[in-house]
């Protein structure tokens, strides 16, 4: 299966992690414990948006919450923190998941890419781009996991993952506004942007 | 979440000795749905043994022109495998009418197999279930029942099986391969993982504490034509009031099981074999001792209507 896309930097680990049928995650790293140590901890080592980062945590922690609680990277939000909203969606190895609903001890040796690593302010990501330009936010809360999770959408397809909009299981996949309403579910906006979201999208899945 | 410890298991044996040697100790591997269920304290494993990368996650043939499954394979890889789009396509559908597209990439075929069940009464802590604390009661009967079981159910428990995967597992005859804590393997039909709530509806599958699934393996393709209809209350991301997986044959034969009607998924072979009589002898068979309540009753006329569409859908 292809890579996810990242047409900008492709130094960043979006660019060059396993793809989504990849047969190994990231391997543990050698520095990381394999147990809970004596004091109830856990050492974790993430690559987050390029940058090695080593952890020392409780293990109940989340990997949302190692995010925004221990690294400062408030970009990703927690919305229900029960994988219902999407709010939290970030990218491990290049695929999209709920933050909330994984453990960072879990995720010793992986990659992680954050909306904050997907672009910046001076050079956005096309999908970030994209949404200022169709106006596909009202409060933004739900934005983050909006954009990561419509990045891995277009990658998806791309690597043939069906979805249950897809008609011909064997047929090549195409982006309808039916494909893209059905693949971002899990992703909810309490505002409503719905139909500029699909928009943005459907725009940057054209320009490709 | 309550504390618990942690490891990371080196090998599918040390996995297995290391749950079974501690009580309340639980694998992870996905944790879509046991930390969920952490969060809310319904779950309390005080010790977790992460699976997630032990080298249970190929898909591969089998000599016999089936196909291996392994536990840790997860939905999305599962549902893209070439091999389940062109052979076991009922598969593919039932696994993509599931969830979410970051749930999928998270989930794994055993984690989902085994998934908890989606009562609204299991989920709140403060009402009486059985099988969260047992012998509590069951707060479902005379409550809120919609979307609960309408078949297969005892005195002590109306949970449905929500899972729309386990749907399709049943009717292609899939068994499921474990590991027990002594080492020795052994093979569970699909139809033997999933047991009715009885007087213990506490006890939700025949694994032993410790014991790991390795493997889901479906047999040769079954041929005929594919289908999943998931009748749910909005578009997407909901579990099914009532789903029907079927393969169907040209001569009129075939096979089906209905989902979220029962507390496993649904299949009663002298049913099936009415299907040349069409939708409402497959029904009345399958559903015989149903014991709805009145808000779920309806459950069974939308299950007949549910296969007649399915069926609709094969003729066209």
């Amino acid at each position: 299966m292809s890579l996810p896309t990242q047409s900008e930097d492709s130094r960043r680990e979006v660019g060059t992690a396993a793809a989504v049928g990849a047969a190994t995650a990231g391997l543990p790293s050698t520095a990381g414990a394999e147990a809970t140590g004596s004091n109830g901890s856990f050492a974790v080592s993430l690559t987050v948006n390029g940058d090695r980062r080593h952890l020392d945590l409780d293990p109940r922690v989340t990997l949302l919450d190692a995010l925004r609680e221990h690294l400062h990277l408030t970009g990703t939000k927690k919305g229900c923190d029960h994988g219902h909203c999407g709010a939290c969606t970030v990218l491990v190895n290049g695929v999209r998941i709920n933050a909330c609903l994984s453990l960072a001890a879990m995720h010793d040796g992986d990659a992680v890419t954050t909306i904050e690593g997907l672009g910046r302010p001076d050079r956005l990501h096309p999908m970030q781009a994209a949404f200022i330009e169709h106006d596909a936010l009202q409060c933004g809360y739900c934005t983050p996991g909006q954009i990561c999770s419509a990045v891995a959408v277009l990658a998806e397809i791309e690597a043939g993952v069906p979805s249950h909009a897809t008609g011909d299981l064997m047929g090549s996949m195409t982006l309808s506004n039916g494909e893209v309403r059905e693949r971002m579910s899990g992703n909810i906006c309490r505002c409503g942007a719905y139909s500029n979201i699909a928009d943005a999208i459907a725009d940057v899945a054209g320009s490709l | 979440m309550r504390p618990f410890t942690y490891e990371r298991a080196a090998s599918t044996a040390a996995a297995v000795a290391a749950v079974a040697a501690r009580p309340g100790a639980r694998f992870i591997a996905g944790g879509t749905n046991l930390l969920d269920l952490m969060k809310v304290q319904i779950e309390t494993p005080a010790h977790l043994v992460d699976i997630r990368h032990l080298p249970l996650r190929g898909i591969e043939d089998t000599p016999d022109g089936g196909l291996r499954i392994g536990a840790l394979a997860t939905n999305t890889e599962v549902a893209s495998h070439p091999r389940v789009k062109r052979d076991y396509g009922v598969l593919a559908r039932a696994i993509v009418a599931g969830a979410t597209g970051q749930l999928r990439n998270k989930a794994t075929t055993a984690g989902n197999l085994l998934q908890r069940n989606r009562c609204p009464y299991f989920y709140e802590t403060t009402l009486p279930c059985n099988k969260r604390q047992p012998g509590s009661g069951c707060a479902a009967l005379g409550g809120v029942t919609r979307s609960l079981a309408v078949v297969g159910t005892s005195p002590h428990c109306i949970a449905q099986n929500p899972g729309d995967m386990a749907v399709a597992l049943r009717i292609l005859d899939a068994t499921v391969e474990t590991v027990r804590p002594d080492g020795s393997p052994r093979t569970i039909a699909i139809g033997d993982v999933h047991l009715l709530p009885g007087d213990n509806p506490e006890i939700e599958h025949p694994l032993a504490p410790g014991e790991l699934i390795t493997a889901v393996t479906l047999p040769r393709p079954p041929g005929g034509t594919h289908h999943y209809h998931k009748v749910r209350d909005r578009a997407s991301y909901a579990f099914a009031i009532v789903s029907v997986a079927a393969v169907l044959q040209k001569d009129g034969t075939g096979r089906v099981a209905f989902g979220s009607v029962a507390p496993r998924p649904w299949r009663v072979e002298a049913a099936e074999a009415l299907l040349p009589h069409g939708p409402a002898a497959v029904v009345t068979t399958a559903f015989q001792g149903a014991t709805p309540t009145a808000e779920n009753a309806f459950k069974i006329p939308l299950a007949a209507r549910t296969l007649a569409l399915v069926l609709a859908e094969a003729r066209a």
